[in-house]
């Protein structure tokens, strides 16, 4: 066992149980945060993947958006981002999950051991970035320009809804 | 290529550890992983010992600002003040506030010192000597040299947020919170022009990586990236929150924000973390705009010219942050969504037009550096005029708007009950 195996699974081990934490503890606080570290641990087995560019589109997208995460559980759920009331946290249909986890089970182990993994990969190319933004501008064009269309959809909606109304001009209530 | 003596102590040290530990027995690849150790520790320490200087540097610099001396009695020039403070925040009772969540509260100041540090990671401070050190080729004097430099620091830039965020809900005080929240809107928006002016650095330059970023400069990108260099620096300077931009802190409206609760050593972290990443935008600067280390005498090691530039950087830093007032809420997101986001998108689209038309008519970057950086140096001149031209007249808008305002309140505040008539429009 070599030291990056080591790093692998110390990461790794980061990773599933950060992620476990995240659901089963009671404060929404503390759950955002497993989450957090939960997705730096994917991000640093993107960059042990040498794909950095990964790594770091992991960290600006979901961090950033944690940030986001936790505003909204402080100020819209009860009780703000505290513990949250002793109840059942996990719903009541573990018989019906556990039936669908079993076959899922299955069917995975039927597949998984037939299929033919490139255990050796080609060596990753110094530049991927450039190739990355080729790709975008060039064979992947047209998804590319529909999410960005999309988006700003999203945005120019965000910006009506929440813009400011002048007088006379009421806002429907739905 | 000249003899680059400081450079050279540097890279024969490098090579005699890599040599002494292959003697004892390692094998090549945990040698480079342990040398990844020794190098992520140099580059702590010295962000640290920078942050040393940097303090009393800005102390002495607010002095002289504001018509005092500074500390002046710890050593000569005041210049052991540092370590007196260091001192004092350390034997300073360490509080801990009533119903605050103790493991997020003392943890978040680390978070808040890493993630600043995490930027030293890719700032280059040498060039690559080329060459063989022990077996392996030389690399450039950088804790590593990966080839999204630029996008990283972007990546990092997120760590911090989460600090703050930690420390304002931890504390269990309603001034940490809203200070927490208003860093949470300040440095996501100031990371939009921010994102923007990175785009233009790495269309003109055609790579991320901060070595190459350097390497490509035949003109110092200052000139052909002015305004770019510009929004950079503002929004940079909002990320670190310094002044004018320190919302996040103002002591008038919410006492010190997010770090209200801390004392001590714990404090001190944050403030660390707000120099030290104050220092890291100065040298990204120094990197992306002013050729990074290369400076004309050869007698010079390139780390020193690096470090001049960047202290110079940090210089302009400080001299905003003590002649500003600090802005208004409203002000501030009015600045960056109504001023800083157009100017870079105008500024992204004029300069991929003109870089792609002069490209086309043969005076491209490679081809003539510096007919191209003179035209786009006119570009950016002529951008910069018609931007402030339309700041001063919105001023100006503002201004009157305000006055009006102003003038009507007066009118209507003596004493006189308000009347149905009076009240809509004085709310107008």
């Amino acid at each position: 066992m070599t030291l990056t195996h080591i790093i692998f699974i110390v990461f790794a081990a980061i990773t599933l149980l950060s992620a476990l934490f995240c659901v089963t503890t009671r404060n929404m606080f503390h759950a955002a945060l497993y989450l957090v570290i939960s997705l730096f641990g994917v991000a640093a087995t993107f960059a042990m993947l040498d794909a950095s560019f990964l790594a770091a589109a992991q960290l600006i997208v979901y961090v950033g958006a944690v940030a986001i995460l936790i505003i909204f559980a402080v100020m819209l759920t009860r009780g703000g981002a505290g513990s949250l009331p002793a109840k059942q946290q996990f719903n009541t249909q573990a018989g019906l999950a556990a039936v669908v986890t079993v076959v899922t089970l299955f069917i995975l182990l039927r597949v998984v051991p037939f299929f033919n993994y490139p255990v050796q990969v080609a060596a990753v190319p110094i530049d991927i970035v450039e190739q990355l933004g080729q790709a975008l501008v060039g064979d992947f064009v047209l998804p590319f320009e529909v999410a960005s269309v999309l988006l700003l959809a999203a945005l120019i909606g965000a910006i009506y809804i929440a813009r400011e109304r002048r007088k006379g001009e009421e806002v429907e209530e739905g | 290529m000249p003899q680059i003596p400081g450079n050279d102590i540097l890279i024969a040290l490098a090579t005699w550890l890599r040599q002494w530990l292959l003697t004892i027995g390692l094998d090549p690849a945990s040698i480079d992983i342990l040398m990844a150790v020794i190098r992520a520790l140099l580059l702590g320490t010295l962000a640290l010992l920078v942050f040393m200087l940097i303090t009393w540097l800005e102390r002495k610099v607010v002095a002289r600002i504001q018509d005092r001396i500074g500390p002046n009695l710890a050593g000569p020039w005041g210049l052991l003040q540092p370590i007196a403070d260091g001192i004092k925040a350390i034997t300073k009772e360490d509080t801990t506030p009533d119903g605050a969540d103790v493991t997020i509260f003392n943890a978040s100041p680390i978070v808040a010192g890493v993630a600043a540090l995490l930027v030293y990671a890719v700032i280059p401070f040498g060039p690559n000597p080329g060459g063989d050190c022990a077996g392996t080729p030389c690399g450039p004097l950088t804790g590593t040299d990966m080839s999204i430099g630029l996008f990283y620091i972007l990546a990092v830039g997120a760590v911090s947020l989460i600090a703050v965020l930690m420390a304002g809900w931890s504390s269990n005080n309603k001034y940490a919170l809203l200070g927490s929240f208003r860093a949470v809107a300040e440095l996501l928006s100031y990371e939009v022009p921010q994102v923007l002016s990175i785009t233009a650095m790495v269309m003109i330059a055609g790579t991320m990586n901060m070595t190459r970023l350097v390497e490509v400069q035949s003109v110092p990108f200052i000139f052909p990236l002015f305004v770019t260099a510009l929004v950079f620096f503002i929004s940079g300077i909002a990320e670190s929150g310094r002044s004018p931009f320190d919302l996040v802190e103002a002591e008038s409206e919410i006492v010190a924000g997010y770090h209200i609760e801390y004392s001590g050593m714990k404090f001190s972290l944050f403030f660390l973390g707000e120099f030290v990443h104050a220092f890291a935008v100065c040298a990204v600067v120094t990197t992306v705009f002013l050729n990074g280390w290369v400076g004309p005498f050869s007698f010079v090691p390139p780390w020193i010219w690096f470090f001049i530039k960047s202290f110079a950087v940090f210089f302009v830093m400080m001299w905003i942050k003590f002649t500003m007032p600090r802005f208004r809420i409203d002000q501030l997101m009015a600045f960056n969504w109504k001023f800083l986001v157009p100017v870079s998108l105008v500024n992204l689209l004029v300069l991929a037009v003109l870089d792609t038309v002069l490209r086309m008519m043969g005076l491209g970057r490679a081809a003539n550096p510096w007919v191209w950086g003179l035209i786009l140096f006119a570009a950016n001149l002529l951008m910069l005029f018609i931007a402030l031209w339309a700041l001063g007249r919105a001023a100006r808008r503002t201004r009157s708007t305000e006055r009006r305002i102003v003038a009507r309140m007066d009118d209507v505040t003596p004493a006189a009950p308000v009347t149905a008539a009076s009240a809509p429009a004085a709310g107008n």
